[in-house]
């Protein structure tokens, strides 16, 4: 191996304070969440407590965050799963060309740059003006598809690009109807860049606040939970949920990475098959 | 031949169905809804259908949309240049310096996981280092550059921007990484040949071949920058103003129609934007 440019250690170490830059404060948070009772908002500690977390689990002045994340926990989810299967279906559909094609481009680009605060302002109006009532599984279930799926969809045509046809190809040569090909070829082959879709899906929706703040009606999710909480909570309390919220996001993504990290693994093995040919 | 085609784009149509009934519901009628409602007149209590112009008319003849708009560009441009200079230096770290592709894409998570997280809670963690008595203050004073807590930390424009840039950054990281490892290395080697320094590879060759991420990080960060009202309001404490403050100002008061069409003002001006951008780069190829 080549010996390291110097430009190698001054760029390592701009990545390393990139880093600190990127962790740093919620590290910061995490450690004076454990702020003692007569503890403030910054250093120094008053002793080590868990005190605001019980806090967090007892007092219910500060509102209904249990209820609220329950709610977005499961908003979460069916945003996942329904960002999951349009994705796929539209990438599947962007492979070929049809009538239209090019404007539904454009549209999936235009809702990625919508100013998020044009969804829930838009989203509020229509359904206040056709008098329905606004309600975090419906018109915020709507609100936050308008951002997660065009980020699944970019996946999904970033995967199809790289996709080989000739997989699809043999299968049809060996008499696969079009459904089989999906089901038995496609799907399995693009199968790991769907729990990136998914974590997509479901993180984004699970921290989303501008497309959900006029739309979720009067049962909150958790980010406006915590929106409202900004505004009146001054005690360490707040860092105690923020902790504990990342410290959930850090589980989910870790979980999600381990499926890809195995799924990956199993295929890699299944796919091998070198030297057991029927000979 | 006509008959196959037909059924392509019957077959086609049939799959994106879901994804149109979407945007059709939640993008394209809440836009029309923001149009019509634009239009429209407000007493105190209610907003009444009508066709008026007296909502642009205001818009147009207030000097605050004008400082407010200026505002906008302003966090839009000093946004981007330090997201784009730190994105650039970290993806080309990560892209040129990086030998083993699992350190990459270790280092690659690394960036991204952020991501996946509250924004909202990112931006409560700078209280602790940017308050009167942050983290920032006590170094600076013990170090002895000041004398008394600095008061613009928090709570003021730069706050505002280092968010912003905190937040974002990972949107120029993604896009130009993307880019830079599709760069066929055996240019770089032949430039290195050719007798070309680091600086000239990096200016003359991967800079220009960098470009399609470049602005595929600048449309994010352009976008979510004007778009954005709670990064603004939360970080200046609501001493600064943007466009997007300026509408969710309007939807407090229930001022609907006025807060209409200063949306529609928006979304005029990044798609304008972004039409712009979209002339340099095509977006379905390189992703």
């Amino acid at each position: 191996m080549e010996p390291r440019p110097r430009s190698f250690y001054i760029l390592t170490g701009f990545f390393a304070l990139f880093l600190l830059f990127l962790y740093g404060p919620t590290i910061t948070i995490a450690i004076l969440s454990f702020q003692g009772e007569g503890g403030g908002l910054t250093f120094p500690m008053r002793g080590v407590s868990v005190y605001w977390f019980k806090d967090l689990f007892e007092q219910q002045a500060v509102g209904d965050i249990w209820g609220s994340f329950r709610r977005s926990f499961l908003l979460g989810l069916m945003v996942m799963v329904t960002t999951v299967v349009v994705s796929v279906m539209g990438g599947l559909a962007f492979r070929k060309r049809f009538p239209g094609s090019g404007i539904l481009f454009y549209l999936i680009i235009t809702s990625l740059v919508i100013p998020s605060i044009l969804i829930s302002l838009g989203v509020g109006l229509m359904f206040s003006q056709t008098g329905l009532s606004v309600h975090w599984s419906t018109s915020g279930f709507g609100a936050q598809l308008t951002w997660t799926l065009p980020f699944g969809l970019l996946i999904m045509f970033a995967v199809f690009n790289r996709f080989d046809k000739s997989y699809e190809e043999a299968a049809r040569d060996l008499g696969a109807t079009p459904w089989q090909t999906i089901r038995h070829v496609v799907l399995p082959i693009i199968a790991p860049s769907l729990i990136g879709v998914a974590l997509f899906g479901f993180t984004l929706s699970y921290d989303e606040f501008a497309r959900t703040l006029l739309t979720a009606g009067s049962y909150n999710t958790l980010p406006l939970e915590i929106y409202g909480m900004t505004t009146n909570v001054t005690s360490p309390v707040l860092y105690a949920l923020g902790t504990l919220t990342t410290v959930f996001s850090l589980v989910i993504i870790g979980a999600f990475l381990a499926l890809a990290l195995i799924s990956n693994r199993r295929r890699a093995k299944a796919a091998n098959d070198a030297g057991k040919g029927l000979i | 031949m006509n008959k196959l085609r037909a059924n392509n784009a019957l077959m086609g149509w049939l799959m994106v169905s879901p994804l149109v009934l979407v945007l059709l519901i939640f993008l394209v009628t809440p836009i029309v809804m923001i149009t019509v409602v634009s239009f429209w007149r407000a007493t105190e209590f209610s907003i009444i259908p009508a066709f008026v112009w007296e909502n642009y008319e205001f818009l147009f003849g207030s000097p605050v949309t004008y400082t407010v708009f200026f505002n906008t560009f302003k966090y839009a441009l000093i946004t981007w240049a330090f997201t784009f200079v730190i994105g650039f230096t970290v993806a080309y770290y990560l892209a040129f310096h990086i030998r083993t592709q699992t350190w990459q894409i270790a280092f690659f998570l690394l960036c991204t996981i952020p991501f996946w997280t509250s924004n909202i809670i990112r931006m409560i963690s700078w209280i602790p280092f940017l308050g009167r008595n942050g983290i920032a203050n006590s170094a600076l004073i013990s170090w002895g550059v000041i004398d008394e807590p600095v008061e613009w930390l928090l709570f003021s424009d730069f706050a505002v921007i280092l968010a912003f840039v905190h937040l974002y950054t990972l949107f120029m990281v993604v896009p130009i990484f993307n880019t830079m490892m599709r760069i066929d290395k055996s240019l770089i080697e032949a430039a290195r040949d050719a007798g070309a320094s680091g600086i000239q590879i990096l200016w003359n060759v991967i800079l220009p071949l960098t470009k399609p991420g470049i602005m595929i990080g600048t449309i994010f960060v352009v976008t979510l920058v004007m778009g954005d009202f709670i990064t603004v309001r939360f970080m200046s404490g609501s001493q600064s103003a943007n466009v997007g403050r300026l509408i969710s100002n309007d939807i407090a008061l229930l001022q609907y129609p006025s807060a209409s069409a200063t949306a529609i003002i928006l979304l005029l001006t990044v798609l304008m934007v972004i039409g712009i951008l979209l002339r340099f780069v095509d977006i379905r190829k390189e992703l």
